[in-house]
């Protein structure tokens, strides 16, 4: 059969486009159920099954259930619960919920996927049956229900073919428009509203819990306290007459009554500010701004403003005495209102419970973590139970008549305070995808007592009796790489050997793509999040001693001075010698009496690595530092016992050197025989204006520092030293890191050859190679390699450079996040460890605030504000110093100061940082006066972005080096 | 990160159709009186009219004592394409396409017996909806057919793609416009399925070799179902044409 559909469109130059499209009906398409004599099923076609259990007391009989679109997109955290099975998913819904929401579509797939739960997706417009053509003026919503509608009673009547009454499944078809139940029921179908259907299921208590609140329509103006939303066609109308702006709606952190919006093509973010100027605007969501005239403009107000503790109920309190507006200011900014929403960016939020007064109320406030997400209402019957807990909540809707957005309860995440719970907060909230690897993924695995097959030895080059070795921080279990080096005809030869991750992860598996949506793998303190699953990450592509491996090989021939005379790159099977831990290589080095082939060749490695480094330095790559910390964690409690700045050992560097030539030599040569689609890594130099206060600070303690070039910035930093105090020169190079730019990753098609350059290294083209364990930047670099050098297939989506800029931002997504969560896993076990203890220690100022010195203790490379109380403190702008009296502070300055933890705020626990010395009475920390406490403020450990070599030590902690 | 599906999780195509299933295919021949033979032929939503004209005495400039020399113009019609095209032949494009049918036609037709002849196709896109080259090709076998010019054998063309269903490479028959725009590889061949020669062969993009044989053995298989229904149609013609076009022609 054959039908075409005909549909209109517009080309991007305004012209109206008729397009006809065939669309073909076919009878050999199976229902999927066991119940069915008639259709030539195969066994594992068989889904749905032949008697399925009815567990809703609304209907009696056996049944399989029918989803309508609106039912999918606003109950799928209900239908992801094992209670529903036995449901078919029309091809219709199907393609609807993947038009309108794409992170939905996945989790329903997810769930397709799931063989238990027994789902079966239907392609009903394909089918002869139960295609329906759009009649003339009929809305696609209507025909799309009417096919859902047919598609229910074909099934019915399919479904009875030779069967006697009774005795095969009925269909229910499940939702919530009530004209479309009502067309159903005229039809003969069965049907149920959603919330109808779940309350009376029996054996899942809770399950009512997750249902998704119903919509009330913005039209609706009953007991509104927001003004009505204006409709996508009149936002649309109104962006065009320039009347409306598009931006993305930023809530305040301090102020929740508080947010601007950046809008494209305009500088200054618009200022929205109180109920009705934010009008249920969500942190993040798409909103049609309108700019409100010159003359009620107002400023950003400086105050801390957060919502009551208690539920106000349903009103809107008088918000000038909260918004503290002064007209005479000059930092008027321009101000808007929301009047509509252009798309929520609504995700589950973390939080806790704030239980309602009313001993069995239903009804329910939420907290979120995140300070920028307003109090949710939920309804639970379970509230005793979740006060104590970490709870994940879903937004449904906010309508006109709610103080709050209404939301339901998804999961529980565990105790507050459990260090499980924790750290699945610090991973959802940062967006870190770490549940279990699916069946899916796992099927792709190799058996576990896999061993390399012999055409695949064949395949490759046998370096197996080659003395390589890896060298690693202790206890690391995912071992990328490994090097040899030894005396060649001409010079020497040096090969890096990094695990082959591509040979076992192959393009489009399942595996694959979950290892691309994760990017990385995530370093908590205590936990590791793999990008791989475990049997490969630390196990089958970890080089470890003694066993045989499969690996991708560098090999370069080096001279007397460590210049390259000639690289190579093929696939190999290698055999380590050792896997050693940098001080064992360090000790094989220093050894004197040690001549074994290990030793000889590690004191190679070590000379040439000298001679690379020295170049790298003398072409101005940047030696950057930052405070980094490692944790002695308990090996059983996983409790934080200490803390304490990282030192970097001297053999690091040994490795780092060749990885980073490895990364450019294989930059050099995808990036030419991929000129549009290599995936490269660069890193901007900073705009001059990121150094303002930097040089300012600098040139006070007598430094002026070029920073033209990397070059000469790299030489005047050499030179910044102060004898008598060691410190100040590493002090200078965090300050320096925290000027840079972010490196990112990008396709080569996107940029021109200039825009390249690596600021940090100095060198005109970079890439990741050397750790496709743990980054899927390196999975890709190397499938690009094996293309390169004829070992392996390439495919469409590697040489398509708009699919490599897509796969691209969302690594740099992923490894922004993944810092980010890093350093909140650190932020956390700081706190735990300072939950009982205080402790005076040295600080040196990094930066001079309004009303705060932003101070570091080196020892432990803890850093946050110390609040000065402005009776006290005159700050001077133009020299950027606070003083009192006779007292001066400013940056590089060191003073003594005592480190508590305030845990007054369950969510928002902070490291409070008080004066010492100087003493300056009223101010400074007195050890008697206990109750002398001083405003306090959330720290942030800040680790350096770019220039991070290392994670805090941890169980199963993994080395990070060449991260630039 | 893998490139839009066009294989649904059920296995079919964007339009409904299986891998290995070719579009709807129609034709009819002797459409005109007025050439010597001529066809019309739909694939999907391709649709092209052939007309050819000859063996005629060739121009004294082609002339070839080889054999007939065969002549093909490209045309594609104004409103063939969704945005109204404003230069129907003589583009690049229909320079290029022109010579592509003259070189799988040539193959088909036994031009060692007309000497200093020539044969001239008219080719005329109606509607363009993907795989216009196969339709055109297909068409003016038809054509020729209808003219009586001795063929060696059936010139059949066929496209194929490639997609992927999870991992497993799956090649696609007879790409639509739908499935060229999503940006995969497109193999086209035309090929004389009944000798297994293959006539002309075109890549869209660069594909890499080890799914190459895949490709083209779909699209090979694609040529001979092409064949099955063309020599239908064909018999069909004959059988009931004959006498209408005499009561026409006399
Ligand atoms: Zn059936």
């Amino acid at each position: 059969m054959w039908t075409t559909k005909t549909f209109l469109t517009k080309t991007k130059r305004g012209n109206v486009l008729k397009i006809v499209r065939e669309h073909y009906l076919r009878d050999d398409l199976l229902c999927g159920s066991a119940a069915c004599n008639f259709c030539p099923h195969k066994d594992d076609e068989l889904v749905l099954e032949a008697n399925p259990e009815s567990l809703c007391g609304l209907f009696d009989s056996n049944h399989y259930l029918i989803l309508d679109t609106n039912v999918v997109l606003h109950q799928i955290d209900v239908i992801e619960e094992d209670a529903l099975k036995n449901v078919i998913i029309l091809q219709t819904v199907l393609e609807e919920v993947k038009h309108q929401n794409t992170a939905i579509f996945q989790r329903l797939l997810e769930v397709i996927g799931n063989k238990k739960r027994k789902f079966f997706s239907f392609v009903n417009e394909h089918h002869k049956d139960t295609y329906v053509e759009r009649n003339p003026g009929e809305k696609q919503n209507d025909r799309n229900d009417r096919a859902i509608r047919k598609a229910a009673s074909w099934y019915a009547s399919h479904l009875s073919i030779k069967n006697i009454d009774g005795q095969f499944p009925q269909i229910v078809l499940l939702t919530d428009d009530e004209k479309n139940r009502q067309l159903a029921h005229d039809e003969g179908i069965l049907t149920c509203t959603v919330s109808d259907y779940i309350k009376n299921v029996n054996g899942y208590p809770g399950l009512s819990d997750k249902l998704s609140k119903n919509v009330i329509p913005e039209s609706c103006s009953k007991d509104a306290l927001y003004p009505a939303h204006l409709t996508p066609t009149q936002i649309h109308a109104g962006i065009r007459n320039g009347k409306l702006h598009q931006g993305t709606f930023h809530a305040s952190r301090d102020n929740y009554l508080e947010g601007n919006a950046t809008i494209s093509g305009c500088e200054k973010s618009i200022l929205l500010q109180g109920h009705i100027g934010i009008n249920r605007a969500i942190d993040g969501d798409i909103v049609a701004i309108e700019i409100l005239p010159q003359e009620e403009w107002s400023k950003p107000s400086d105050i801390v403003l957060e919502d009551k503790t208690e539920d106000p109920g349903d009103f809107l309190e008088e918000e000038s005495q909260l918004l503290t507006i002064s007209k005479a200011d000059d930092d008027i900014t321009p101000t808007g209102k929301v009047v509509g929403i252009i798309r929520r960016k609504w995700r589950q939020y973390c939080g806790i419970l704030l239980p309602s007064k009313f001993p069995g109320a239903t009804r329910h406030l939420f907290t979120p973590a995140e300070k920028r997400i307003p109090r949710v209402r939920i309804e639970t019957r379970q509230s005793d139970i979740l006060a104590s807990q970490r709870i994940l909540v879903a937004l449904d809707s906010w309508p006109r008549n709610s103080r709050y957005p209404l939301g339901h309860f998804v999961r529980s995440l565990g105790p507050i305070g459990d260090k499980d719970a924790e750290n699945e907060v610090i991973l959802l909230e940062h967006d870190v995808p770490h549940a279990r690897f699916s069946e899916a993924v796992l099927a792709c695995l190799p058996p576990d007592n896999w061993t390399i097959p012999e055409e695949e030895l064949a395949r490759r080059v046998d370096l197996r009796a080659t003395c390589v070795c890896s060298v690693d921080p202790p206890g690391c279990t995912d071992i990328d790489d490994a090097l040899h080096a030894r005396r060649a005809a001409a010079g020497y030869e040096v090969g890096v050997h990094i695990a082959d991750v591509t040979h076992f992860v192959r393009p489009h598996s399942a595996l694959d793509r979950e290892a691309a949506a994760r990017a990385t793998t995530v370093y908590l303190v205590d936990k590791r999040i793999d990008m791989v699953p475990e049997l490969l990450s630390s196990n089958l592509c970890s080089l470890r001693g003694g066993e045989e491996r499969l690996a991708f090989s560098c090999i370069w021939i080096l001279d007397e001075n460590a210049h390259v005379l000639s690289t190579k790159f093929h696939k190999s099977v290698i055999k380590s010698r050792a896997a050693m831990t940098y001080e064992e290589a360090q000790m094989a080095i220093d050894e004197t009496s040690r001549n074994d082939e290990i030793a000889t060749s590690l004191r190679l490695l070590n000379k040439l690595a000298k001679k690379l480094k020295q170049r790298r330095l003398d072409n101005g790559a940047l030696l950057l530092a930052s405070p980094e910390i490692r944790f002695q964690v308990d090996s059983e409690t996983h409790e934080p016992l200490d803390v304490q700045a990282k030192r970097i050992v001297d053999t690091n560097s040994m490795v780092e050197e060749f990885m980073l030539l490895a990364n450019v030599s294989v930059a050099e040569r995808i990036a030419a025989d991929y000129p549009q689609s290599a995936l490269l890594r660069r890193h901007p130099a900073p705009p001059p204006a990121h150094f303002n206060a930097f040089l300012k600070a600098a040139s006070r303690q007598g430094f002026e520092l070029d920073v033209s070039t990397n070059k000469s910035f790299s030489k005047s930093l050499n030179e910044a030293v102060i004898p008598e105090r060691p410190f100040f020169n590493t002090l200078l190079r965090i300050m320096a890191t925290r000027c840079m730019q972010q490196a990112v990753y990008f396709s080569s098609g996107s940029k021109t050859q200039e825009e390249f350059y690596h600021y940090g290294l100095a060198c005109p083209i970079y890439t990741h190679f050397t750790s496709p364990i743990r980054r899927y930047a390196d999975v890709v670099v190397h499938r690009l390699l094996a293309g390169s050098v004829g070992a392996d297939a390439t495919h469409a989506a590697l040489l398509d450079t708009r699919a490599a800029q897509a796969l691209c931002d969302n690594l740099n997504y992923r490894h922004r996040h993944a810092q980010l969560a890093a350093r909140a896993s650190v932020a956390l076990n700081t706190h735990i460890l300072f939950k009982n203890r205080e402790e005076v220690e040295s600080a040196v100022v990094l930066a001079v605030k309004r009303n705060a010195l932003q101070v570091l203790i080196p020892k432990y490379g803890l850093e946050g504000p110390l609040y000065l109380p402005s009776d006290k403190f005159t700050y001077n702008e133009e020299e950027n110093v606070q003083i009192c009296n006779d007292i001066v502070f400013k940056t590089f300055d060191e003073l003594t100061v005592r480190l508590t933890l305030d845990s007054s705020n369950l969510q928002h626990r902070k490291l409070v940082f008080q004066l010492v010395t100087p003493f300056i009475p009223g101010v400074s920390y007195v050890q008697q006066t206990k109750d002398d406490q001083m405003e306090v403020e959330n720290v942030e450990i800040k680790t350096d972005e770019k220039k991070r070599k290392d994670l805090p030590e941890t169980k199963n902690k993994k080395k990070k080096k060449s991260k630039t | 990160m893998p490139p839009p599906d066009l294989l649904s999780s059920q296995g079919l195509r964007l339009d409904g159709r299986r891998p290995n299933e070719l579009r709807r295919i129609r034709c009819k021949l002797g459409v005109f009186t007025q050439p010597d033979g001529s066809a019309y032929l739909e694939q999907g939503n391709t649709k092209v009219l052939a007309a050819v004209y000859g063996p005629h005495q060739a121009a004294k400039s082609k002339s070839s004592v080889e054999g007939v020399v065969v002549n093909c113009q490209y045309s594609m019609a104004t409103f063939s394409t969704g945005e109204r095209k404003n230069r129907p032949r003589g583009d690049r494009k229909s320079q290029e396409m022109s010579l592509h049918l003259r070189q799988a036609l040539t193959a088909a037709i036994k031009t060692e017996l007309y000497p200093r002849s020539q044969i001239d196709i008219y080719i005329e896109v109606l509607q363009a909806d993907g795989g216009a080259y196969c339709a055109s090709v297909n068409a003016a076998t038809l054509a020729l057919v209808d003219a009586g010019v001795p063929l060696r054998a059936y010139a059949c063309a066929c496209s194929a793609s490639m997609a992927w269903r999870g991992a497993q490479p799956e090649p696609l028959l007879d790409v639509g416009h739908v499935e060229e725009a999503a940006g995969g590889v497109v193999l086209t061949v035309a090929s004389l399925p009944s000798t297994g020669s293959i006539a002309l062969l075109e890549l869209s993009h660069r594909l890499h070799s080890d799914y190459f044989e895949m490709v083209l053995s779909r699209a090979m298989q694609g040529c001979k179902d092409i064949e099955i229904v063309l020599d239908k149609a064909v018999r069909e013609h004959l059988a009931e044409g004959w006498t209408k076009q005499d009561v026409v022609t006399i």
